[in-house]
């Protein structure tokens, strides 16, 4: 797609202190795309989208979205923009009802009418009908597949214009690692763009359509999805290939 | 009378289930009907809980009231004056614990030094009205009730103070920072001129309105009136916030910080609010209580009291405004009732007045072992806390079928497991 990239990461430094996490990474995600950034455990990946959110502001360098310069924007205003995070480890609310869960999603909506939201509701149950079953029982009690779930459809109630979601895979097991994916690409099919985070390179580079390999910090490769998946340099580091 | 003749044990059961059950059945027999007076007379048993607070000091000192003049008081050990005084100091500890339960049961904020508000605005009340011969402490010399918006403000301001540069600590780390704050607060009274030290403040002025003097019925008694309307106005402001925006944030930060902060939820914001708004009552609760013992001091407010204020929140149960008022009324109240039915004698061989902190610690021991979510605890915290209910998981629900929904849950724990055995 031409013209102005959806998301766009120009020269992003992040710091901890001294030490430099995420070291002058160019990224962007376009309408429509899932983007993956793939890379080890340490490389900056959760760094980078803690960046984006403003939840960790980069040292350095800018974030555009739709064109715009988000840089030092305070968080709340990043998430009302629409670019929603599921983090890491999920972070559902343990102690609310999913329905409740969903309703927080939709929190920072102040101008949507009460049947927007339910219509929102709607489509979420419809996506998760296991959702839809449990919406009277707490978060803590879900499975961690459901948790997920619960977790990307309370993302989807705050109507994102980009979801980033952090190693949505995690602590998960493989069958369910692959229901996640499939929802991932339902999501993508009704046009939301994602920025997928990942330690599971094989699904991850699957489900996307570009990738990026991030290394200490530094960009070492970005390709289309399946090129990256056929790179040697990939397989053997991320796919346990000799 | 719709829904007046509700049955007791199932009312009961809603909230406290296994409590419910233990009920004996003649115990249920009795109290039915008046539970079916309470259902029906509504909105009434408000006013009728402003009456019994009106009434109650009346009782203890019935010298106040013109033609009763000759009627001793019907209530025993805690009467005249003192039983008053007893009233006040209970209603001065209801105000701290509901400001402490916005700060800790609803925003999930430990505080350990909340009494350093109180005494802020104690000490704001004390330096802006006409106080005795020690006008020199005074930044100037208002009346007394032209005061309390300012403590109330100054109070607030404080909660911001203490609140922003504190927002990135969490649990203990912040309750290191608010038990250093309190100490700050009390060090600087203890060593201001302005405030003469540990000296104190003598000779606070009394509230006049006009030529109208508030001390008519007795200057316990016009405190604890003042009180009422105090504890109503908290009570008000915190079942409102409780279930608005404001509160839903609050709960969501509770709950998990980073998923409040992932949806959108302005976490520093709201927890420097959660500061501010907590303080406020205790902005109140000073003012009163400058004017109503007319002296104060660094050594009015020890770290005990911060201590004492937060077991009662926590004994009543975090996050219940019920809880608040129980527990206050438990740590302050109980103690001096308790002393003055003693006659001033020991209690299991610890002298009255501390040994009731002896009883506080072993209190709150037997109430977190078996209501770990405080005597009144509301349901989502008992949800929070008991892990036999939390098995359950359901809490806004009353038709659905949790044992179907536990089944599907055993069966896809089953698959799960069944896949990874494959694997």
């Amino acid at each position: 797609m031409a013209g102005t990239p959806l998301l766009e990461l120009k020269d992003l430094h992040v710091r901890y202190g001294v030490i430099e996490a995420v070291r002058g990474i160019h990224l962007s995600v376009n309408e429509g795309e899932v983007v993956t950034l793939i890379g080890g455990n340490g490389a900056g990946k959760t760094t980078t989208l803690r960046s984006i959110s403003m939840v960790h502001p980069p040292a350095q360098g800018q974030v555009l979205f739709k064109g715009e310069d988000i840089t030092g924007m305070k968080s709340h205003h990043v998430v009302a923009k629409g670019i929603v995070q599921v983090p890491e480890g999920r972070h559902i609310f343990p102690n609310m009802s999913v329905a409740e869960n969903l309703g927080m999603g939709a929190f920072q909506r102040t101008k949507t009418t009460k049947q927007e939201v339910s219509s929102d509701l709607d489509h979420v149950f419809e996506l998760f009908p296991i959702l839809q079953e449990r919406r009277k029982q707490l978060g803590g009690t879900l499975s961690g597949g459901e948790q997920q779930m619960l977790a990307i459809g309370r993302a989807l109630m705050a109507k994102p214009k980009l979801l980033m979601l952090d190693e949505p895979s995690m602590g998960l097991a493989p069958q369910v690692v692959e229901r996640v994916f499939a929802v991932i690409a339902e999501v993508n099919k009704e046009g939301i763009p994602v920025l997928l985070i990942e330690q599971n390179a094989q699904m991850a580079l699957g489900a996307a359509q570009r990738g990026y390999v991030i290394e200490t910090g530094e960009i070492v490769l970005e390709d289309d999805a399946k090129t990256l998946l056929g790179n040697d340099q990939v397989r053997k580091a991320y796919l346990g290939e000799e | 009378m719709a829904g007046s003749d509700r049955d007791l044990r199932t009312y009961l059961g809603d909230r406290y289930p296994r409590t419910a059950e233990r009920i004996p059945d003649e115990v249920i027999k009795v109290a039915q009907p008046l539970f079916g007076v309470w259902r029906a007379i509504g909105y009434g048993r408000y006013l009728l809980a402003i009456l019994v607070m009106i009434a109650i000091p009346i009782l203890m000192k019935p010298e106040i009231v013109p033609f009763l003049e000759d009627f001793d008081s019907p209530i025993p050990y805690i009467n005249g004056s003192f039983g008053v005084s007893v009233l006040v100091d209970t209603g001065i500890y209801i105000l701290l614990a509901l400001g402490l339960s916005i700060v800790v049961g609803m925003a999930g904020l430990l505080d350990l030094g909340y009494v350093a508000f109180f005494m802020i605005g104690a000490y704001t009340a004390a330096l802006m009205t006409d106080s005795g011969g020690a006008e020199q402490f005074h930044f100037v010399v208002w009346p007394n009730l032209a005061a309390l918006p300012f403590a109330v403000l100054v109070c607030v301001l404080a909660g911001v103070a203490l609140g922003t540069p504190t927002l990135r600590l969490r649990g203990d780390y912040l309750a290191i920072v608010t038990l250093g704050f309190h100490e700050i607060v009390r060090q600087t009274a203890n060593n201001l001129p302005q405030t003469n030290g540990s000296r104190g403040i003598p000779g606070i002025e009394r509230p006049q309105l006009g030529p109208i003097e508030f001390t008519v019925l007795g200057s316990e008694n016009y405190w604890f009136y003042l009180l009422i309307p105090a504890i109503i106005l908290a009570v008000i402001m915190i079942r409102h916030l409780e279930d608005s925006r404001i509160g839903r944030y609050w709960t969501a930060i509770r709950e998990d910080e980073v998923a409040a902060a992932a949806m959108g939820v302005p976490v520093v914001r709201m927890k420097v609010l959660a500061f501010a708004i907590g303080a406020s009552t205790s902005g109140v609760a000073g003012w009163i209580y400058a004017g109503y013992l007319t002296f104060i001091s660094p050594a009015n407010f020890p770290l005990l009291a911060s201590i004492l204020i937060l077991a009662a929140v926590v004994i009543g149960g975090l996050g219940s405004i019920s809880g608040a008022v129980l527990g206050a009324v438990l740590v302050q109240g109980l103690p001096q009732v308790v002393r003055e039915a003693s006659g001033g004698e020991t209690i299991f061989g610890f002298d009255p007045e501390t040994g009731r902190i002896a009883v506080f610690g072993f209190l709150l021991i037997v109430v977190m072992i078996f209501r770990p979510g405080g005597l009144l605890a509301p349901k989502r915290r008992r949800v929070e806390l008991s892990e036999a209910s939390a098995a359950e998981g359901v809490i806004v629900d009353e038709t659905a079928q949790p044992s179907k929904d536990e089944i599907e849950f055993a069966s896809s724990v089953h698959e799960a497991a069944q896949h990874k055995e494959g694997s």
